[in-house]
């Protein structure tokens, strides 16, 4: 993150949940439907207390499911409100089906998604399956690797959904515990400030209204348009990316901090290796970068911040001409490897760039990840390409 | 003055000519009169069902009000969110109406039911009630009555129907009625009663449905008005937790509504018999509880 100097509001030293809960606010989002899940749970705990103490307006509904939670999003976004929630894990699997009814009916609703492991056995703690199981119904996935970043990029994200060119909804994964329980220092901004970065929402598109009645997804047969229509969400995404690096570069004007925009580079400019992570396994490998620098090694890191729409452009660009790629993922396609892993390979081989790439799928269940296993994997690696024995996926950590 | 048949037959249309119904539907005679009674001023939750289709094919719709059509579980939560967006965006005078059938508030949509109305939701929900999942091709559903024959009851459905009406009202929900679309007049005065309300609102229509039960398509209102009079379908309103039985009419024998319909072709004297008194007991249970004064609270 850069910092670039002290804008205004105020500093705080809070949870990654805390921070979210902060972010909803200074959105004034209008409509939050609420339901508990570990290690969500606090982000709707603040946003109540936050509407007891008028400190936020906005209709809070106690809904008895997470399908429900997001069919109420839905409700509320098609009748013009900004609308929040947050879920994690089983919650995220639950609200599948809707999540597809969001994007079809192009509702920028903002979700936070506090990563949790899904069951069975039951586990609460860190890993990207819940996100990563969502990732093509057409919602923006953002992971971040702070509880500053979760904050601001909560804001950014709304004016990127809302955005006339996307008009897609979002979510912000932050990792379970790592981000969401762990206290770090906060620059909260000044509402008014933020008011002046993302204006109140006033959809230009139709909204649920009897004096101009439309219809909303009734049946399309096949010769009609349902095909385009999932050309223009794919079209959206697209264009997504420029409006992220757009809104991004505006935050940094602004508020002078700085997390990249769809992904961000730490050291990558004379870089050989270069490690690409999301979440906190992406500052874990900050960490390791400036280890293995100290030693001599040629490494970096690159941060997929934006997981969808995915960085093709600038993964190609910075693994271009490099010795090595090694790509971190904390979930598992059954029977294909590392999500990540296969979108970076998949952009690599279309344009032609031969660097090769080492995939680790590791961390699972919350298993702790630190800088040296970092390092260690950035080892594997180099041997794996030197023996001539890459593999589709490696697993680091599995307990012999 | 509450408006009458022949009031609202006049006015302007919402429900236009040139839907995708069955000839005969009940669910589209109902629409219309709940539409009528709305006088357009409302935003309608349309889950999977019948009426997912009768409204026309996309790039055109029959029905001149609002449409959000939404996945089949999600009706009333849906509608609730809608409900207090325009709640918190100061938009009043629409009444949000969930208008789901069977399938979708039996069976798949209780959960989020029965959510909406523990918070009392300021939405009318209106289940028109055809008995099974007949958009998809007549399957057996929660209120599939006793003996009917489905696709998925080949040989009659087991079961008894779910009392889901008062399973809503049991919630202690502000009005709970059923109705039935041979007997408009009734219907009528529960939807403008309850559009005198706020908070949450269940009507349950009955709406025969000449594909599915196998009868003729210029019967409906007459199967309609029969299920009524054989005490299949009675009529009544729970109100703030007191249950009123809104009509009595002379009982007439289950086998004059059952005759009506192939879906029962299948049962013996005896069967029919044993199903008039399954549903003589539900209507002395009810005759029971409306003497109890208030049941829920």
């Amino acid at each position: 993150m850069i910092q670039r100097e002290e804008s205004r509001g105020r500093w705080d030293i809070i949870t990654g949940n805390h921070a979210v809960a902060h972010a909803a606010r200074l959105a004034r989002v209008k409509v939050v439907p609420a339901y508990p899940i570990t290690p969500q749970t606090t982000i709707v705990e603040y946003i109540a207390d936050f509407i007891a103490r008028g400190e936020m307006d906005a209709e809070y509904i106690r809904v008895e499911s997470e399908h429900s939670a997001m069919a109420a999003a839905i409700g509320a976004a098609a009748v013009g409100a900004r609308t929040f929630t947050a879920t994690a894990s089983q919650g995220l699997l639950l609200m599948h089906e809707v999540l597809h009814w969001a994007v079809g009916a192009r509702l920028p609703i903002g979700m936070a998604i506090v990563n949790r492991a899904v069951g069975p056995p039951w586990s609460i703690h860190v890993d990207h399956q819940d996100a990563i199981s969502q990732r093509d119904t057409g919602w923006m996935i953002t992971f971040v690797s702070s509880n500053q970043e979760a904050l601001d990029s909560v804001l950014m994200m709304y004016k990127v959904a809302e955005d006339d060119r996307v008009l897609l909804p979002f979510m912000v994964c932050l990792d379970g515990f790592v981000l969401s329980h762990t206290f770090q220092p906060v620059h909260i901004p000044d509402q008014e400030d933020v008011d002046a970065f993302l204006p109140e929402y006033k959809p230009k598109h139709w909204v649920m209204d009897p004096d101009n009645p439309v219809t909303l997804g009734n049946l399309v047969m096949p010769d009609q348009d349902y095909m385009e229509m999932r050309w223009s969400i794919h079209e959206a995404m697209i264009k997504a990316k420029s409006v992220i690096k757009e809104v991004s570069a505006e935050f940094k004007d602004r508020f002078g901090r700085f997390h990249g925009d769809l992904v961000w580079e730490y050291r990558t400019d004379d870089a050989d290796v270069i490690v690409v992570a999301t979440g906190t396994l992406a500052s874990e490998t900050e960490e390791a970068v400036d280890v293995l620098r100290d030693k001599g090694e040629s490494v970096g890191l690159l941060k997929i911040r934006s997981y969808r729409p995915f960085p093709i452009e600038d993964v190609v660009r910075i693994a271009d001409g490099r010795k090595l790629l090694v790509v971190v993922d904390r979930s598992i396609s059954f029977g294909q490897g590392g999500p990540l892993a296969t979108d970076v390979r998949s952009a690599l081989f279309t344009a032609g760039v031969d660097t090769p790439v080492v995939g680790f799928v590791t961390g699972l269940g919350g298993r702790d990840i630190t800088y040296e296993d970092i390092a260690k994997m950035v080892a594997i690696a180099r041997e794996k390409v030197r023996a001539r024995e890459v593999r589709p996926v490696e697993w680091y950590k599995l307990k012999g | 003055m509450a408006k009458t048949v022949m009031d609202l037959a006049k006015g302007p249309k919402y429900v236009l000519p040139g839907t995708a119904a069955c000839p005969g539907c009940g669910a589209q005679i109902a629409l219309k009169w709940v539409l009528k009674a709305l006088e357009g001023r409302t935003i309608f939750v349309i889950p999977a069902c019948c009426t997912s289709v009768i409204q026309g094919p996309y790039p055109k719709s029959a029905f001149k009000f609002p449409v959000f059509n939404m996945a089949f579980a999600a009706a009333a939560a849906t509608a609730s969110g809608m409900a207090r967006g325009l709640k918190i965006l100061g938009r009043t005078g629409i009444t949000v109406v969930a208008w789901a059938g069977d399938g979708g508030t039996y069976d798949i949509g209780i959960q989020a039911l029965s959510g909406a109305a523990e918070r009392n939701e300021d939405i009318l929900y209106i289940c028109y009630d055809n008995e099974a999942y007949m958009n998809t091709g007549i399957q057996r559903s929660g209120a599939t009555p006793p003996g009917a024959w489905t696709k998925t009851t080949p040989a009659g459905k087991a079961e008894m129907k779910k009392n889901m009406a008062l399973i809503v009202a049991a919630h202690g929900v502000p009005y709970v009625a059923t109705a039935s679309i041979g007997y408009p007049a009734d219907f009528l005065k529960k939807i403008e009663k309850a559009l005198s309300m706020r908070g949450f609102r269940y009507i349950q229509v009955f709406a025969p449905c000449p594909t599915g039960w196998n009868f003729p398509v210029d019967k409906t209102v007459e199967v309609a008005k029969l299920g009524v009079d054989t005490y299949v379908w009675p009529l009544f309103e729970v109100e703030r937790g007191r249950l009123r039985i809104t009509m009595r009419p002379k009982r007439r024998p289950l086998k004059e509504y059952i005759k009506l319909q192939k879906r029962f072709r299948h049962l013996t004297d005896e069967q029919i018999e044993e199903l008039e008194r399954a549903f003589l007991a539900r209507w002395e249970a009810l005759e029971k509880l409306e003497k109890q004064g208030t049941i829920f609270v």
